[in-house]
């Protein structure tokens, strides 16, 4: 039982990490009704940024937001730059392009920075108030932080009139333009403000598992069974989708299937999520026009 | 294994034409002014992390040529990438020896890619020397006369800690976390070959994890969860660290027994915390440069001008880079051992025959020692326990001779 | 996918102009091309080192791998990021069979591609309800996983785990031939049988279906193709296809390990699919010409820049995606889109 809950626990700080990605694919997925195949990579690449800053010593919480502007900026200019061109291409092109990224992203940060591992700080205290084994404060600080963002996302497509119009430019860019939005604007938008969740999870990410540029492919995977898991239209479901996959991997490792086929049960997860509920447990389903 | 007997064919025709045949002039890819070397090394991809070993090989072969090559000779040394993939590894290894006609090659890194082209070097009797992995199939002289190792094997290691835990701690129950891989997997079978049937009675759980998981707190959890003393912890740095904090966190405290990969002080106890790393048991055979105790050290100093002068974009902190300046070292007794006769032949037999021979930043007492029947040119390590600033060494070298 | 206009022939072709090769209707310049580039084919190496023709038989070995990957999206327009997995099947079969059971290489290749036609119309059966980008997503970790799956233990017996299979090279029969040129014809008859299969398939009824489903797979539909079967069905020739490519592949490389089919792979044959061409299939070719010599190219290039700097060579996937970008702006249609580009200017000339 005490194995139980330790798992269970442990599953929930992984599962935190796992959330901070989902959440950034479904943020981006709002935007532009595409995963983003490079989100980890760019996550990857701004704690990057924000290590450097750091080492270059800049003060951490400096450095953090810094990194978080230099993202948002960063997000647009590939969308502005990369993805306007080919807005109209068969979804084939921006698969393809968000590969090219991928490898872009993980060859540069390991011509930059080398391959080697390097520590990046957490921003939480080392010890906390009260005694426990079962959870660190790193891990208590990455759930409470991925449910802040959460409400703030939450917050914003919900009751600002931008992030209004960015669900509706998604969702319906010929009749948002109509009312005025203007779509362009919300897609840059919506890249910005994707690669900026992207980099506050790979800031919460990385002093847990090490920063170097191979650090995000098997954690994309499981970002992205959080977010199919949750539902792709649903922020609030990506994140609990998120901290599920972290429970279900560790208790099916610990009791079922063992640590050997971790990743094949990501598999199995995606494509059975996919096939009996494809829009997840909470998004909406998508009904397609003809 | 259907193909034994032909490789044993192989092996014999090799053995009939090879080895012993007399020189039969210089190799191909040696003049009077220049060696040709050939390696592949993962410098794109998901195994990059090693390719500083080839990098910094190729700046201790620059730092040679600067000082006027070996017996007048320039060793021009080709080394491409391999992005560890097999095939893709098959392929540069056959562009060196075919298309850039390289004299051998030397130093190419990890299990699956030499395993994919062993039986080839092994055809085309091209010297595939001191290969950049601890598997234990790299010295079979018998079946397979051109490949040699170099590292004391992963095997050899594993025996050590099966030893260890025989001698100091026999009723414990021990946990064991190894990569799923050759690496990991050949620690534990050394292991099995050392603690025999105990094995079995003493181990109480073993974890594995994959390169690619993200974190192995959940094998952490369990292995803690099943009660054992004694921790056998065969993992690369990242995941040796993660591993660190994670014990502390949740307050297990076994007997540690830490794989001579990630035993780091600067890549794996640094990271995971000093004050966690405390006590940790491992083995090594050379040494750490951030390691106090060679502060003032003759070879690490040598070693430190060299990374300045030649690799001034190398860490200093990674000890792989001492590792590539201690192969090349080898490397270099062969071919001035082989004097002016540079043939295939030779250069094997040389390197067949290294007596005693003393390698800089090997830990003190320790030699590089082949023969034509042992082609296992490191097989003693000592084993170390870290105090918070430096691994101490204790106990005598210990030789592991591999059956 | 609408953006890719496949032409099912060329209009401007007069019958008298036009000539029939292995059951194929074409035009005269076409077919003096086919003639010429499979003479070429097979002189070629006769010429050169064993090594170029080992790169050769590695250039065809891919080929087909991205014609089995383009005859799923470039003519069915379903994604797969999963090829990988079914490459290493085969290359599994074959190796298995070689080495656990004494088969002669050549009996293991059908046998590779029925395994993986299997193989591929099952991970079709679920496939069919999942469009584009779920497609992708679900044969991204298909790919991520299968290595994985490769090390499992209660495999280990037939797939070696970690340690993989040696295969051996078979020795040539025909004394005139080398080891190297003997299975470069064998691989080159197995990759001429496959094209024609192809070419057969994709300007039939078959591939009309095809086509149709990925245009428009509503109107498809309703014009009475069964489209969940032909949608199972192309992923099974897909991946037969895929299977055969790894079959060779591991006989060609004489060795298999679950480090040789990463998800790297997949992106591998994605590239040389979108660089060569959707929807051609002599664009295969230039597709495995691009996966084998690119990265040696991009080396030389970055070395150019960079001198002797080895760190540098990690921008070697920086090249790739560049050249990916590029090719997705300029040439959407691939190298096969340009040729065609230039064939219709040079062709229109007279007419004028």
């Amino acid at each position: 039982m005490d194995l139980f809950l330790q798992q269970t626990l442990d599953g929930l700080a992984t599962g935190a990490i796992y959330a901070s990605l989902a959440l950034a694919v479904v943020m981006i997925y709002q935007a532009i009704d595409h995963f983003n195949f490079a989100q980890g990579e760019m996550a990857m690449f701004s704690t990057f940024i924000a290590w450097q800053l750091i080492a270059w010593g800049m003060p951490f919480w400096l450095a953090f937001l810094l990194c978080l502007v230099l993202s948002f900026i960063g997000g647009m200019l590939i969308e502005r730059i990369i993805f306007a061109p080919i807005h109209d291409a068969p979804v084939l092109s921006h698969i393809v392009v968000f590969i090219a990224l991928t490898l872009i992203f993980n060859a540069l940060a390991g011509f930059i920075w080398d391959f080697t591992i390097k520590e990046f700080p957490s921003p939480f205290p080392s010890q906390l108030p009260f005694e426990t084994k079962l959870i660190g404060p790193h891990e208590l600080g990455v759930v409470a932080i991925t449910l802040v963002m959460l409400g703030m996302i939450y917050v914003f497509f919900k009751f600002t009139s931008v992030g209004l119009a960015m669900r509706a430019a998604a969702a319906n860019p010929v009749s948002a333009a109509l009312v005025g939005i203007s779509v362009k604007k919300m897609l840059s938008l919506g890249w910005g403000l994707a690669a900026t969740v992207g980099a506050v999870a790979g800031m919460l990410i990385a002093p847990k598992v090490y920063l170097e540029p191979n650090m995000m492919l098997g954690i994309l995977l499981y970002g992205f069974a959080g977010a199919v898991v949750g539902g792709l239209t649903s922020p609030g479901g990506a994140v609990v989708g998120g901290f599920l996959m972290g429970v279900l991997e560790n208790l099916a490792g610990t009791y079922v299937i063992g640590s050997e086929l971790k990743l094949t049960f990501a598999l199995v997860v995606i494509v059975t999520v996919l096939l009996f509920k494809p829009a997840g447990l909470f998004g909406r389903v998508v009904v397609q026009r003809v | 294994m259907k193909t034994t007997h032909l490789l044993t064919t192989v092996a014999a025709a090799t053995l009939a034409l090879g080895i012993g045949a007399v020189a039969a002039g210089n190799a191909p890819g040696v003049t009077d002014t220049e060696i040709k070397i050939g390696n592949t090394n993962p410098y794109s991809g998901p195994a990059s992390s090693y390719s500083t070993i080839g990098k910094s090989i190729g700046a201790c072969w620059n730092m040679v040529n600067a000082n006027g090559g070996i017996n007048g000779r320039k060793i021009n040394w080709i080394s491409y990438d391999d992005g560890y993939s097999p095939p893709k590894t098959k392929e540069q290894i056959r562009k060196l020896v075919e298309s850039d006609g390289v004299a051998f090659t030397f130093q190419t890194l990890g299990t699956p890619t030499n395993s994919a082209v062993h039986a080839y070097m092994n055809k085309k009797k091209v010297p595939h020397l001191f290969v950049a992995t601890g598997a234990t199939k790299w010295g079979q002289p018998k079946k397979f006369p051109w490949t040699m190792g170099w590292q004391p094997n992963y095997q050899t290691v594993g025996a050590i800690f099966g030893n260890y835990i025989l001698q100091n701690n026999p009723t414990s129950k021990v946990a064991i976390l190894n990569q799923n891989d050759d690496y990991g997997k050949d620690y534990v079978i050394g292991m099995k070959r050392a603690m025999g049937d105990k094995f079995e009675q003493m181990v109480v759980k073993n974890e594995t994890y994959e390169v690619t998981d993200p974190t192995i707190d959940s094998q952490i959890v369990s292995l803690a969860h099943s009660g054992a003393d004694v921790f056998v912890n065969i993992s690369i740095p990242k995941f040796a660290a993660q591993s660190i904090k994670k014990m502390a966190a949740i307050g297990w405290k076994p007997v540690h027994l830490l794989n001579d990969v990630a035993a780091s002080i600067k890549s794996t106890y640094t990271p995971a915390g000093l004050e966690n790393s405390k006590g940790i048991i491992s083995v090594d055979f050379y040494k750490d440069p951030n390691d106090p105790e060679w502060a003032n050290d003759s070879d690490t100093l040598a070693w430190k001008k060299f990374m300045k002068d030649f690799y001034p974009d190398g860490d200093i902190a990674n000890k792989f880079n001492a590792y590539g300046w201690a192969v090349c070292h080898t490397m270099q007794a062969v071919l001035k051992q082989a004097g002016n006769d540079l043939s295939r032949e030779n250069i094997m037999k040389q390197a067949a025959s290294l007596k005693e021979v003393a390698i800089p930043m090997l830990l003190p007492g320790m030699f590089v020692d082949t023969s034509p029947t042992d082609f296992y040119p490191l097989e003693q390590m000592q084993m170390t326990k870290f105090n918070g600033t430096q691994s101490v060494r204790f106990g005598p070298l210990i030789s592991a001779e591999t059956e | 996918m609408a953006s890719v206009d496949h032409q099912m022939s060329n209009p401007r072709a007069n019958p008298a102009d036009s000539y029939k090769l292995f059951g194929i209707q074409m035009p005269k310049v076409r077919m003096i091309c086919l003639v010429a580039g499979l003479g070429v084919a097979i002189i070629l190496p006769l010429l050169v080192t064993n090594f170029a023709v080992f790169q050769m038989t590695q250039v065809l070995v891919y080929a087909i791998a991205v014609l089995g990957l383009n005859l799923l999206t470039g003519y069915n327009g379903q994604f797969s990021l999963g090829h990988s997995a079914f490459y290493a099947l085969g290359a599994y079969t074959a190796a298995i069979l070689i080495d656990r059971y004494e088969v002669v290489f050549y009996w293991t290749i059908i046998p590779a591609g029925v395994v993986c036609f299997i193989g591929g119309f099952l991970f079709g059966l679920p496939a069919l309800r999942l469009d584009g980008l779920y497609l992708a997503l679900a044969t991204f970790a298909l790919a991520v996983a299968t290595p994985q799956l490769l090390k499992y233990g209660h495999f280990e017996e037939f797939t070696g785990g970690v340690q993989g299979i040696d295969v051996f090279k078979p020795d040539s029969p025909i004394e005139a031939l080398t080891a190297d040129q003997y299975l470069y014809f064998f691989v080159l008859l197995c990759g001429v049988l496959l094209i024609i299969g192809a070419w057969n398939l994709v300007r039939g009824r078959t591939g009309r279906a095809m086509i149709a489903i990925r245009d428009n797979p509503i109107a498809a539909k309703t014009m009475g193709i069964n489209t969940s079967l032909y949608k199972s069905m192309t992923f099974g020739v897909s991946g037969f296809y895929t299977g055969i490519a790894g079959a060779l592949g591991a006989i060609v490389a004489e060795f298999v390990a679950p480090d040789s089919f990463t998800f790297f792979l997949s992106v591998w044959f994605l590239v040389g699919m979108v660089v060569g061409g959707l929807a051609s299939i002599p664009a295969a070719i230039a597709g495995g010409v691009f996966i084998l010599y690119m990265p040696n190219i991009s080396e030389e290039v970055i070395s150019i820049f960079f001198g002797n700097d080895p760190s540098a060579k990690a921008l070697i996937w920086v090249t790739f995606g560049l050249f990916l970008i590029f090719t997705v702006y300029v040439v959407p249609n691939g190298l096969a889109g340009l040729v065609r580009l230039f064939i219709m200017k040079f062709a229109r000339r007279p007419g004028e």
